[in-house]
């Protein structure tokens, strides 16, 4: 496979569990291509399968069948090494309760990825002080995660998640345990994150949130049923409220 | 427009451009298509109806633009009314509803497509009101229209969604009959 423009693909990703009656098809075949730079979002009911899809995609979790792709290389036959290797340094993930260490401060929890891959702690510091300040919490690097609201507990995880530069940020229902402001920062920092280049993949129950993406993808019963490209609206804003005498 | 057009000048007479200024300023972004024209219209419409009185700046030509617009006191009367009346316009379900039943009934359409040519419409413009809503400071005001805008077209979503669930289930050929 050599479409580079797609920065993540799959070919036939299926991820079965248990066998003959009991089989459970979580992800049942699945081709994909997200083009660098797409922000897609993957909506679908409760055990379609949207979760594995993503820890599939990311290498969390190894396929029953077929392939994964990133940047043109086959992740999903790496061994553990490699696969850890690669997580670290080319995906980020964002879950649905942040994961954040609650013994560390934001600042730590930013700088751990980075010193995982290897990164002097010098250097670790200094980008993780980029990020919060980034993000908006550059007066906030010292506090503990529970001293922070829910929107920047997960601002503070999405700023974890791309302490290495991932090529694919993969976000799981990020905004799931979030009310609607705090969902409205998060939307805000994919914003840039977008504006900026960066390819995300999110798993969303929220249609206000799928409706920001670029790309919509149905899930149902572990496949992909609908695939919708959302950029581009027309332009007459005032249309929505039906403005006349 | 016209009940909001005739409360704006319930505070002071006014010219029509500053009317609209003040209509775009509580609008925000969902104000731009406004014209200058529909202002006009509007005024012309409440001025034949007797609800409000123009008057023309002294010295100046009898064009709209130059006038100042005032409430009279029958205009005053439906600004009260407008202001007490509990009035929720009902969204437009049942059309799309009846939609549906026809083009099963009389197998014209696959109710499923409609609803997903739908379905997009409404991601579509989900998309710019809440991409709106993300560049609208937190305390605007008009931030809170475009959330209410956002918030309608959720709930029709999810409506639709239980539309394809109905829709896509194999139907009872009696229940036709
Ligand atoms: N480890 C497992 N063992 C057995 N079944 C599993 C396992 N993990 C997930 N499943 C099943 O796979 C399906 C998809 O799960 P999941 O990916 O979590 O769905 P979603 O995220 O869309 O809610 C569900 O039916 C779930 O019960
Ligand atoms: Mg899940």
């Amino acid at each position: 496979m050599t479409d580079f423009d797609a920065v993540l693909q799959s070919r036939g990703l299926s991820r079965y569990h248990g066998q003959g009656e009991s089989l459970v098809r979580a992800v049942d075949e699945v081709d994909l291509d997200v083009p660098a730079g797409q922000t897609l979002a993957i909506m679908g009911p409760s055990g379609c399968g949207k979760s594995t899809l993503l820890h599939l995609l990311g290498g969390l979790e190894r396929p029953t069948d077929g392939e994964v792709w990133l940047a043109g290389r086959r992740i999903d036959h790496l061994n553990e090494r490699g696969l850890a290797r690669m997580r670290r340094r080319s995906i980020g993930f964002v879950f649905q309760n942040f994961h954040l260490v609650e013994e560390l401060s934001a600042r730590e929890n930013v700088e751990l990825p980075a010193l995982l891959a290897g990164r002097s702690s010098r250097a670790a510091r200094r980008r993780a002080a980029d990020l919060l300040e980034r993000i908006g919490l550059g007066d906030r690097t010292r506090h503990l995660p529970w001293e922070l609201s829910g929107g920047q507990r997960q601002r503070v995880a999405i700023a974890r998640a791309l302490a290495n530069e991932p090529l694919v940020l993969l976000a799981d229902e990020p905004t799931g345990n979030l009310d609607t402001a705090a969902t409205i920062e998060v939307l805000r920092l994919f914003a840039d994150l977008r504006a900026a280049g960066q390819t995300l993949v999110m798993v969303t129950h929220d249609e206000r949130v799928a409706s920001t993406a670029d790309r919509l993808v149905s899930m149902h019963d572990g496949r992909f049923v609908g695939d919708t490209r959302l950029a581009g609206g027309t332009g007459r804003l005032g249309d929505l409220i039906g403005l006349d005498g | 427009m016209q009940d909001a057009v005739l409360a704006m000048l319930a505070k002071e007479p006014s010219h029509g451009y500053r009317l609209r200024a003040r209509l775009r300023q509580a609008l925000g972004p969902l104000g731009e298509s406004m014209n200058a024209g529909q202002v006009y219209v509007t005024l012309a419409r409440l001025e034949k109806a007797g609800l409000v009185a123009a008057e023309r700046s002294d010295g100046l030509p009898d064009r709209p633009d130059r006038k100042v617009y005032a409430l009279t006191p029958a205009g005053q009367q439906r600004v009260s009314a407008w202001l007490s009346e509990v009035n929720w316009p009902k969204a437009n379900l049942t059309e799309f509803h009846l939609k549906l039943a026809a083009a099963a009934a009389a197998r014209l359409a696959d109710p499923v497509e409609l609803v997903d040519a739908q379905r997009r419409e409404l991601l579509r413009r989900l998309g710019e009101a809440q991409r709106a809503v993300l560049a609208e400071p937190d305390d605007s005001t008009a931030g809170l229209l475009l959330e209410g805008v956002a918030l309608r077209l959720q709930a029709d979503l999810r409506w639709l969604d239980a539309c394809e669930r109905v829709w896509s289930k194999p139907k009872n050929e009696s229940e036709d009959a």
